[in-house]
């Protein structure tokens, strides 16, 4: 099952999410291995496959870096759970088929370590730990529609 | 019904009469920046997923600046890959190392920027461009590589936020200090998905490398764009620089387009501003913070790596030493040229800086004066993130080049009125 790994901080920026000292490649699996490391060294560590990130307003904000998504696609990570994203940010977890998620108070009503099941097409979390389940507001359908197709270059192929 | 520049310009690009904020739209894109670090990418998935088209090899600007020269083999197989691709493709506008410079003080330099057009590049400070009364915005490797392919993107029309710069800026005040006093006023969120439109008085009296500085910085403020209106300064700039097809389009915004929020800002009042670590929100004035001692002072970026950042920067020197390492780069190879030619790069070595070749470099942490642990660095960039511009235990204050100037002569934040004139 999925563990939330919770940072209660705002503006958590791509250069901590992957620091432009490895931006001289684009190999996911090398990305992977400095994923948060400007913000929490020990995350490639403890994070599971699947696991979750939570983080507070304007994540992902900074540089247009898609580096920082493969980074965390790399490191397994299922999904970001945050009051707002950046822009970039988050057109482009949109367009790796990684979905982003926005849920207001984010950080209040998941608690780090909080075992939790995500239902993204009807836009709920199972808090298993907490025995609750929150809502979310899902992707619009077009959105969906890409994550599910894979991705954005994926879709655009699909629809030829 | 009434719309601003930002609406207008995405209602030509998507082929209609009008667009609403929030409407989704696809527009087609008329330039497309691509640099060293997003661009392979975006090459590379193009190649595996099979699509070999590019959608027009005349509207796609090529400059390596990251990286630039290669810094380490890593970054020499990204402009091996970047090399490669714009050869066989026939990219006409291709800078090569000699004629490569900072993305976005190359682009407009060289005329590839025209008013009322959809401009948009892998790197988020592409918003730049706005300057120019042309909306343009950074994007990923993956939108990147569906624009080359299709030279089309979808995009939600953002709503509008004025902010009107009222006054003059006094001397020693520059347009760096009205963006940190913006970005400061709303925070790095305050203008999430809306477009930044800068208007008032304050404009009249700022070149386009200036306002330039001012558009650079609206992602600092989560701004999908930054826009300024065509006026008789854009266009003698214009006039200057575009090469071909000198014709373009104006779009004003009407006088009852529909503004979200207005923020104003009184340029009179301003004094010079720094952003202390790790925000560019967090403005302070000169005067509550200077005597912080600094490691390192670094002049140059996209931000504020133009002719006339140096002169301003040349100007506090000239005569003195400075305290600290202090690292001035031009941003492009015609910057760095007038820079010897106007005796400005004699007054640098005199002053006892280093002046380098034209690249981001140490900018984003990449090379070229990375900060080691616990060192402090007042930089004419963009960004003072954690770990920006090296150990993440290193911080980065974030000024105008005469701040940056005479913060380095004194080795500690200082103002720089104390040296002018
Ligand atoms: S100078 Fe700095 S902010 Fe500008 S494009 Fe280069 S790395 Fe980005």
């Amino acid at each position: 099952m999925a563990k939330a790994h919770v940072y209660k901080r705002d503006h958590i920026n791509t250069d901590e999410i992957i620091p432009a000292r490895y931006l001289n490649t684009d190999d996911t699996a090398e990305l992977a291995k400095h994923c948060m490391e400007d913000l929490d060294i020990g995350f490639v560590k403890k994070c599971k496959p699947g696991d979750v990130i939570v983080g507070g307003v304007d994540f992902g904000c900074g540089s247009s870096r898609e580096h920082a998504v493969w980074a965390l696609q790399g490191a397994k990570v299922g999904a970001v759970i945050a009051d707002t994203f950046a822009r970039i940010f988050y057109r482009n977890c949109i367009n790796c088929g990684f979905y982003p998620i926005e849920l207001e108070n984010a950080a209040e009503k998941i608690n780090d370590g909080d075992e939790v099941e995500i239902d993204y097409e009807n836009g709920t979390i199972d808090n298993k730990t907490q025995g609750k389940e929150i809502a979310f507001k899902p992707l619009p359908d077009f959105a969906i529609q890409i994550v599910k197709d894979g991705g954005l270059l994926e879709n655009i192929q699909k629809r030829r | 019904m009434a719309m601003t520049i930002t609406e207008k310009i995405f209602a030509r690009a998507a082929g209609q009469d009008r667009v609403r904020p929030g409407d989704l739209v696809n527009a087609n894109i008329d330039i497309i920046m691509c640099h060293d670090v997003t661009t392979p990418p975006a090459i590379s998935m193009l190649k595996e997923k099979g699509i070999d088209r590019v959608f027009d090899p005349d509207k796609i600007v090529v400059t390596p600046d990251h990286f630039q020269p290669a810094k380490d083999i890593q970054s020499a197989e990204l402009h091996k890959r970047l090399d490669t691709w714009a050869k066989e493709k026939g990219i006409k506008h291709y800078y090569k190392l000699g004629r490569a410079g900072v993305c976005h003080a190359l682009l407009p330099e060289q005329g590839h920027i025209r008013p009322g057009e959809v401009i948009v590049g892998g790197d988020s400070h592409t918003c730049t461009y706005g300057a120019f009364a042309a909306f343009s915005t950074g994007i990923g490797s993956t939108d990147l590589a569906a624009a080359i392919a299709t030279g089309q993107l979808w995009f939600k029309v953002p709503a509008s936020m004025k902010f009107v710069l009222k006054g003059r800026l006094s001397p020693g005040v520059y347009s760096k200090d009205v963006i940190l006093a913006a970005i400061t006023a709303v925070g790095t969120d305050g203008a999430l998905y809306r477009a930044m439109e800068f208007v008032g008085p304050a404009l009249k009296d700022m070149s386009m490398e200036a306002r330039m500085t001012i558009t650079n910085m609206a992602i600092e403020a989560g701004a999908k764009n930054g826009i300024i209106a065509f006026d008789e300064i854009t266009r003698a700039y214009l006039d200057a620089h575009l090469k071909q097809k000198a014709e373009y389009t104006v779009f004003e915004s009407d006088a009852d387009a529909e503004y979200v929020e207005t923020v104003e800002i009184d340029c009179t009042a301003l004094e010079p501003l720094v952003a202390l670590p790790h925000l560019p929100s967090n403005g302070s004035p000169i005067g509550d913070c200077a005597g912080t001692p600094m490691d390192q002072a670094y002049i140059g970026s996209c931000t504020n790596g133009r002719i006339e950042d140096l002169r301003i920067a040349a100007q506090i020197m000239k005569g003195r030493q400075v305290a600290i390492r202090t690292i001035i780069v031009p941003a492009t190879p015609e910057i760095w040229k007038q820079c010897i030619d106007e005796k400005l790069a004699e007054v640098f070595y005199d002053a006892g800086c280093v002046v380098s070749a034209p690249t981001c470099g140490a900018c984003l942490g990449g090379f070229m004066g990375i900060l080691a642990a616990g060192e402090k660095c007042i930089s004419t960039t963009n960004r003072n993130f954690v770990g920006r511009m090296g150990s993440p235990k290193s911080e980065v204050y974030l000024a105008s080049p005469a701040t940056a100037a005479a913060s380095a002569i004194e080795g500690k934040l200082a103002d720089p009125r104390k040296y002018m004139g």
